[in-house]
Parts: structure tokens; C-alpha cells; sequence
């Protein structure tokens, strides 16, 4: 096939399936969320369950005014929602549904997911600053600051698995976690890394993406009760569209990173290898809808940490955890 | 670690146990356009008039802490009721309005009525587009008089 | 060129010397946490504040010059709007001040009718402090969870007055006795509805359970706790200094309780406990609060029992004239003591209202308190101080 259509043909699938999942993430989380909280939620948009809400959502959005602040610095203010589209979007590029279904077969993907999501970071400190508001200048710096702390913790969790691994690559990766381990009762048993000595990394990289997220219980950036929106206060219509899809695009992806490094990926137990590039996106669908559950659950659960709080668990709990962690983990690889 | 707070983080759980519990449970609301909730007897929704009671003795008017209630009369002479006997005068009520926009259902225009021709009902449905439509003319506060309930029984 | 740049370096040593200057951020009037319209203008350093100046009077009814020109069964209705989430509340001490004055006393059916409905709104006020407490510190779900259990007492207090947060059901001399009141047929007595008691005892079981909800959502969770153990921390000295009264004063360990002190509605004939703590801190505060609401039901479940049956109204003239005089008369409010000056020069209307609102003196030891607090902090605090912006400018 001509190497341009099918790089068009790549960026449109996968466009669709960003946009879909983050939309359908912003329903569940609107639906789930409203009835933890005893309330019913969106009932009427779309006929039934409220289900066009997000859509509708998203046309009110779009018909808001383009505002930016008089003492804006413009053209920053209106590059940021891109540059933290581009770092959700990114994510998805190798993230691989199945076997051969990958936007991109890299060697080193693992380095690159974590190179383009913390891209996000830049997106955000630019809309704090430039918003000349107080408080987005506020939520952008802790935004930053929070962004640095996690992303230590977060990338020595992921090198855990890439030690067991022994490979960079997101297939290889999947693949070492559907190597037969032993055979019980002539069954292959293979183990997803979550129950081969990776759970204590899968924690540290759950809490940090949450903390990379600035949800709940990490979501001082917003803070909606102490900075108003943080770096979102100024933005209207069209360009908070986009920082809020993207922050939902971004929760679908590091859920989808977490089950790709730590539970099996797109492959199951007992998967003929010839189904797995049919049944795979629906596998990995259910782990991952099964972690972006979670994090809503606790989005509607829990308050919010403080600033300082959250750096100190970063720099005296999670930092030093997970060097342990790494070593304990090299020392079996190397043994066994 | 101080204060409390030790390390499994018991507390977090439980918490998502019980918003996990609340989230299968049937959430408690009243699909209100579609099913209409039911005030309570008492309930101080919208006063109506009777107007047949009504003598303009203005003592509504007056009381009325934000003087939301408007009335104009007039009295005309009633024949005597036998021949020789005293000329009576009768007030005739020519407006009776009140500004919902201004009320603050206090209830004290029902309370000083010493002829009970004004009564709560628990209606709560007469919400409008423009403020000034909320003033409601005699005929449209009669027509609130069909919907006041009987009063509640008491406890003993 | 290099003299140019050599100056600019010594300029920058010089200004590094100096202080960084501070930021001075305006949270609110409009901030989703001020409760209203509160002002704080705060200088800050990063995130650490050296100074604030709380800015009240955006809410300024005037309701102590509006109360000049009002009579008093008037003013009842306007005293109700001062503390929104606890009205029946504020009608109390009005009006049993006006009945100092005028020399009646309510019956003793209507004065432990009174007192069930305080309490009932004493659980409502604190219930909104439930939801607002933990959605400052970025909670959302305890809001909803609480709203929905206030609903319970809302309708008690519907039930009985008509009016879900306006009750205006005092009257000088005992509880609203009927509508109408007229010499006609229609009169109906205003007297507690059939199944009242049932109802209400129903509802303290469910508050029961939501105190339990309360704890699990709440106080035992530890991020909670983070936030909010030695946060704000006021010492009783200064809470006595800065006139806090109620829970807040409670927290410090100061066992002052006017239901206790003075002697009004038949508290006295109860047994409940004044609920305090000792750390004084915001964790304090609101620990206060979910002990006092479990008095609160403890309380109305022996008032339930003790009711006795009688009149609802003493006998007052149709139309009231207070004597010359002047009084002060004050209650234990949900949010603390609550007083009214009234000065009467005879006749229909008060000559002068000062009102005592609570949240105004238990706000004034903002500047002191927040002082080197960090933003998010500030936030925690205000949440535990628990105001209400119509009570502060009224
Ligand atoms: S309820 Fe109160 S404010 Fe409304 S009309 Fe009657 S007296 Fe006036
Ligand atoms: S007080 Fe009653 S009788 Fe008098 S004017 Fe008002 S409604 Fe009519």
C-alpha cells in the first residue's frame, strides 16, 4: 500500500478512536460519577441514559466565544490546548490493540510514551502563563512543579518492567507477559507482570499517572476550590474543549499504558494466537475500562492532597520505594 | 505518618466501599417534569384569593413586609334592606394583585386576614419568562383557590 | 556593550538583596469557595500568605435599618433570611426577646416546639457544613450524599411551618397558633401534623446512619486527615479574644454552650452533653460539629417524649405594642451565639436592631489566623470556620 495512505488511513483510525474513548470515558464518568454521588446523572440528552450528553457537551462548547484575556500573551494561549492534544494523541501512537494492530512499531516505544506525555506539561505551564491570570499562573507553576516530581517515580516504575522485560518495545513487552512461565497440569500458564513481582511498580505508576493527570486526589493544577480552574480559569469554548477532551484522551491513555505494561495487554490466557489480533482491542478495552473506572471511582471518592503534601510523598515515599523496587526486581532477573 | 493516619489507608477504602454501595443503589430522585413531587399540605406555595370574602379592609396590604399586594376599591350604597332603614355602603374590590416577583412568602398577608379570604396553596409550578408576569391579577389568584388542600389531621 | 551589562548584573545582585516582592491575589468576591461574596485580599509569596484583609458587605441587606421601619411580626420574616441554613434558628432569640419585653411567656407546648425545630435546623446547618467542609478540601461526593439526608429534616421543618428554609413560624408569645386567624369558618390550627413524631424519629434513625456515612466518607479518611490535623490551629485565648462562639469555640476546648449557660427553652429538662475537643484545629472543628449533631438527635428524641399537649399562643393583644425598653436576648445558633440588641420606645416597631450575627465574630479572627498559611490551607480553614455571608453582612 502507498506509505501515505496508509499513514492517513492510521492517523484517522486512530483519531476516531481517541476522540470515541475519551468521549465515551467523559460519559461514564459523568454517569458513574453522578450516581456515587446519589444522583442520576445526564437522563435526557440522546433519548436514553443521557447517552448524546458529551456530544451535546461538546456542541455548547464549540458555539462559546473564542475569549482571551486583554493582557493575554496570545499566540501562547493559543498554542497551549494544542500542544496538550498533541501529547494525549501522541500517547495512542504506539500503543499497540493487538499484534499488528499499532499506529507505530517502534523498538524504543516505551521511551517514546514517556517523552510525549510529559510533553503535556509544557501545554499546561504555556496556558498558565499566558492566561495573565493569578490564579492559572499558580495552577500552572504546580502544575510544573507536580509534573517533575511524578514523572521520576513514574518512568522508574515503567524501567522495572522494561528490566523484566528485557525489551523497549510495547509488543515485546506484551509478548514477555504471554511467555509460558510454567506448565501446571500440562496448562501453559502465562502471567501478566501484575502478579509476576510488578505490583508494587504498577502502584508507584497508578499513583503517578494520576499525579501526571492532576485528577483527584492529585488535582491541585485545577483546585476548582482554591485557584477557580488553575491553568483552565481563562480558556472558553473551543480551546477548553480541547484541554478537556485531551485530559480525557490522556486518563484512556496512561489506563491503556498501565495494561499494556503491567496486566497482559491485549493478550488474554489461553488466546489462540491467531485470534489475537481480532479479539485484542476488545481485551485490552476491558482492562483498560476497567482502570479508567477506578480512577473516576476515586475522582468522586477522595479529597485533594496539598501541594507540599503530594511533593514529599513523591521525593521521600515513591522515589525511593521504587529505586528498591528496581533493584530487588534486577537482582531475580538476573538470578533466575 | 502522624496523626493518625496509617498505612493501608483504611479509611480510603471504606469510602469508595460506600460511594461504590450508593452507585448500585437506586439514586432517590423525583424525575420532576415527568413525575411531579407532592408538597406537603402546609406548604406555602402560592396564595389564592377568594374574593367573595374579600371586604378591601387592606389589612393584607399593609401588613405585607415588602408591600407586594395591591388592591384598589370602591364602595357603593346598598339599598336598605327595609324601607326607612339605614343606607349601607359595600366595598367593592376592582384589583387585587400580588407581585411574586416581590414576595417573600412569609405568609404574614394569610395570617392577618380577619376574614379568611386568603388561603396557601402548596402549587409551585408558575415560574415565568418575563418578571412582570409574575404579577398575578384577582382572577388568577382566584384560580389558585381550587388547588388549596384540606388542612392536615393533628397529632393529639 | 560590557559596562552596559556589568551594570545590569549589579542591578540584579541589588534587587536579589531586596525581597522578592509579593503578589497580591483577590480571592473572591466571586471565588467558588468564599460561600458567597466574601473578599480576601491576600499578599502572597508563592503560595504562602504574609497578609489578608478580609473585605466584607457585599451581601449588606440592611436588615437593622430595614427592622427600624418594620413591625416586629414583620421583622420575624426578615430574621430568617439572615442565616439562611438555619432560619428557624435565628427567629428564636428575636423573638424571645420581644417576649422579655412585652412580658409573656410562650407555653410550654410551643416552647419544646421551638426547641425540636432548632434543633432540627441546628442538624441542617451542620449537615450544609458537611457537604461544603470536604468539597473545599475537593470532596464532591460528601455534598451530595449529605444534601440528600438533609432533605429528611427540610421536610420535617416543611411539614410543621410551610416553609422549608423560611419558616416564620414564631410568633411574641408562642408558635404561629393557625391560619387565617380571622373571626370566620376556616381557621385551621396550626398545630404539629398527625405522624409528625413518627416521622421525626424516623428521620433521626437515618440521621443515625448518615453520622455513619459521615465517618466513613469523611473522618476516617486519611487524606482528610492530611489536610486538616494541626491546620488553623486556635488557641482558646485567641478564640475568646476574637468573640468565636459555638462550635468553633467548642474546638478550642471551651465548654460554652449557651443552651447550658443561659436558661432558655426547656434545655434544662434534657439531658445532652456539650460536645468539645482541644486541639482547635480545623479536624477539631469539624469533629465538633458531627458530635453535636448526634446531641441533636439525642436531644429532639427526649423532647419527642417530653412534649406535653396544651395552647400554642398566649394571650397578646391582636395588635402588639412593646413596651418602652431595651434588651438583649441571645441563643446557641448551629453556628453560635446569636443575639439581637432590641430598643423599643413603645410602639409597633423597634426603635433600633442590632443584630449579633455569628458568623461576623467568628470570621474576625480571619487576619490572624491565616496569616502564614499556604493558599490551599486558607481554604481548609474558611471551610472549618463554617459562615454563612448573609449572616456576616446581613
Ligand atoms: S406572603 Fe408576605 S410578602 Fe408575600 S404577599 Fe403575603 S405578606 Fe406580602
Ligand atoms: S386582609 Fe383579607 S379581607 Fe382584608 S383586603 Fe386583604 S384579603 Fe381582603
Amino acid at each position: 500500500m502507498n506509505i501515505w495512505l496508509e499513514l492517513a488511513l492510521t492517523l484517522v483510525v486512530m483519531l476516531v478512536v481517541v476522540l470515541t474513548a475519551s468521549l465515551v470515558t467523559i460519559y461514564v464518568e459523568l454517569k458513574a460519577g453522578s450516581h456515587m454521588q446519589a444522583r442520576i446523572g445526564p437522563y435526557y440528552a440522546g433519548g436514553r441514559w443521557g447517552w448524546a450528553q458529551p456530544l451535546a457537551d461538546g456542541a455548547k462548547f464549540l458555539q462559546k466565544e473564542d475569549l482571551a484575556p486583554a493582557k493575554a500573551d496570545r499566540p501562547v494561549y493559543r498554542l497551549a490546548p494544542f500542544v496538550v492534544m498533541m501529547s494525549a494523541l501522541g500517547i495512542f501512537a504506539v500503543i499497540p490493540l493487538g499484534p499488528d494492530l499499532v499506529g507505530a512499531k517502534l523498538d524504543l516505544g516505551v521511551y517514546f510514551l514517556l517523552a510525549i506525555s510529559s510533553f503535556s506539561a509544557l501545554g499546561v505551564l504555556m496556558a498558565g502563563w499566558s492566561s495573565a491570570n493569578k490564579y492559572s499562573l499558580i495552577g500552572g507553576l504546580r502544575a510544573a512543579a507536580q509534573l517533575i516530581a511524578y514523572e521520576i517515580p513514574l518512568i522508574l516504575a515503567v524501567v522495572a518492567v522494561v528490566i523484566q522485560a528485557g525489551t523497549m518495545s510495547l509488543i515485546g513487552i506484551v509478548d514477555a507477559q504471554q511467555a509460558t512461565l510454567f506448565t501446571l497440569g500440562g496448562i501453559e500458564v502465562a502471567l501478566p507482570f501484575i502478579l509476576t513481582g510488578q505490583l508494587v511498580s504498577f502502584f508507584i505508576f497508578m499513583i503517578a499517572a494520576v499525579a501526571e493527570l492532576s485528577r483527584i486526589p492529585f488535582d491541585m493544577p485545577i483546585a476548582e476550590s482554591e485557584l477557580t480552574m488553575g491553568y483552565l480559569t481563562e480558556y472558553t469554548g473551543i480551546r477548553f474543549t480541547m484541554f478537556f477532551l485531551g485530559e480525557y484522551a490522556t486518563v484512556v491513555g496512561f489506563s491503556a499504558i498501565a495494561a499494556t505494561l503491567y496486566l497482559g495487554g491485549y493478550g488474554a490466557p489461553f488466546l489462540p494466537e491467531s485470534m489475537a489480533n481480532v479479539a485484542g482491542p476488545a481485551i485490552l478495552l476491558l482492562k483498560v475500562s476497567a482502570l479508567v473506572f477506578v480512577i473516576i471511582w476515586i475522582r468522586f471518592t477522595w479529597p485533594r492532597l496539598r501541594e507540599d503534601q503530594l511533593q514529599s510523598m513523591a521525593w521521600r515515599w515513591l522515589i525511593p520505594i521504587s529505586l528498591i523496587n528496581i533493584a530487588v526486581i534486577a537482582v531475580f532477573k538476573v538470578a533466575f | 505518618m502522624s496523626k493518625g493516619i496509617k498505612f493501608p489507608f483504611p479509611g480510603l477504602f471504606k469510602g469508595m466501599a460506600l460511594t461504590f454501595k450508593t452507585m448500585v443503589k437506586k439514586a432517590p430522585v423525583t424525575m420532576y417534569p415527568d413525575v411531579k413531587e407532592i408538597p406537603v399540605p402546609r406548604a406555602r406555595g402560592v396564595i389564592s384569593l377568594d374574593a367573595e370574602a374579600c371586604t378591601v379592609c387592606m389589612l393584607c396590604a399593609r401588613e405585607c413586609p415588602d408591600w407586594c399586594i395591591y388592591i384598589e376599591g370602591h364602595k357603593v350604597e346598598k339599598a336598605p334592606s327595609k324601607p326607612g332603614g339605614r343606607v349601607r355602603t359595600e366595598s367593592i374590590l376592582d384589583r387585587f394583585d400580588i407581585d411574586y416577583g416581590l414576595c417573600m412568602y412569609c405568609g404574614i398577608c394569610v395570617d392577618v386576614c380577619p376574614f379568611d379570604a386568603l388561603f396557601w396553596s402548596p402549587e409551585y409550578e408558575y415560574s415565568e419568562m418575563k418578571i412582570s408576569n409574575l404579577l398575578h391579577n384577582q382572577e388568577r389568584l382566584g384560580e389558585w383557590l381550587k388547588t388549596v388542600p384540606e388542612p392536615p389531621a393533628l397529632e393529639s | 556593550m560590557t559596562s552596559r551589562q556589568l551594570m545590569h548584573r549589579s542591578e540584579v545582585a541589588v534587587s536579589v538583596e531586596l525581597e522578592t516582592p509579593g503578589m497580591t491575589l483577590n480571592i473572591g468576591p466571586q471565588h467558588p469557595s468564599t460561600h458567597g461574596v466574601l473578599r480576601l485580599v491576600a499578599k502572597i509569596s508563592g503560595e504562602r500568605i504574609h497578609e489578608i484583609e478580609p473585605v466584607i458587605g457585599y451581601m449588606h441587606r440592611g436588615y437593622e435599618k430595614l427592622s427600624e421601619v418594620r413591625t416586629y411580626a414583620q421583622i420575624t420574616a426578615l430574621v430568617n433570611r439572615i442565616d439562611w441554613v438555619a432560619g428557624f434558628a435565628n427567629e428564636v432569640p428575636f423573638i424571645l426577646g420581644v417576649e422579655k419585653l412585652v412580658g409573656v411567656e410562650a407555653p410550654e407546648r410551643a416552647q419544646w416546639i421551638r426547641l425540636i425545630l432548632t434543633e432540627l435546623a441546628r442538624i441542617s446547618s451542620h449537615l450544609v457544613f458537611m457537604c461544603s467542609f470536604p468539597l473545599e478540601l475537593g470532596a464532591s461526593t460528601p455534598l451530595m450524599h449529605m444534601l440528600r439526608d438533609r432533605e429528611h429534616i427540610l421536610e420535617l421543618i416543611e411539614d410543621v411551618t410551610g416553609g422549608r428554609f423560611h419558616p416564620n413560624f414564631n410568633r411574641v408569645g408562642g408558635v404561629k397558633p393557625a391560619y387565617g386567624g380571622g373571626s370566620k369558618t376556616k381557621k385551621q390550627s396550626m398545630d404539629l401534623p398527625a405522624g409528625f413524631f413518627k416521622r421525626t424519629l424516623k428521620a433521626m434513625d437515618l440521621m443515625d446512619q448518615t453520622c455513619e456515612d459521615i465517618d466513613t466518607l469523611v473522618t476516617g479518611n486519611e487524606l482528610v486527615r492530611a489536610r486538616t490535623i494541626g491546620i488553623g490551629v486556635i488557641p482558646a485565648e485567641k478564640a475568646i479574644e476574637y468573640g468565636m462562639s459555638g462550635p468553633n469555640l467548642r474546638a478550642s476546648g471551651v465548654a460554652y454552650d449557651l443552651r447550658k449557660v443561659d436558661n432558655y427553652l426547656p434545655y434544662d429538662q434534657i439531658d445532652f452533653d456539650v460536645v468539645t475537643r482541644t486541639g482547635g484545629d480545623s479536624f477539631d472543628r469539624y469533629l465538633v460539629r458531627v458530635g453535636e449533631i448526634r446531641e441533636s438527635v439525642k436531644i429532639i428524641r427526649q423532647a419527642v417524649d417530653i412534649i406535653p399537649a396544651g395552647p400554642l399562643q398566649a394571650k397578646v393583644p391582636r395588635v402588639l405594642k412593646v413596651p418602652e425598653g431595651q434588651v438583649y436576648s441571645r441563643a446557641e445558633n448551629p453556628k453560635g451565639e446569636f443575639g439581637y440588641y432590641i430598643v423599643s420606645e413603645g410602639g409597633k416597631m423597634p426603635y433600633r436592631l442590632k443584630i449579633r450575627s455569628t458568623s461576623f465574630s467568628n470570621l474576625s479572627i480571619l487576619p490572624w489566623i491565616l496569616v502564614g498559611q499556604l493558599i490551599p490551607d486558607l481554604v481548609a480553614i474558611m471551610g472549618s470556620l463554617d459562615f454563612v455571608l448573609g449572616d456576616v453582612d446581613r
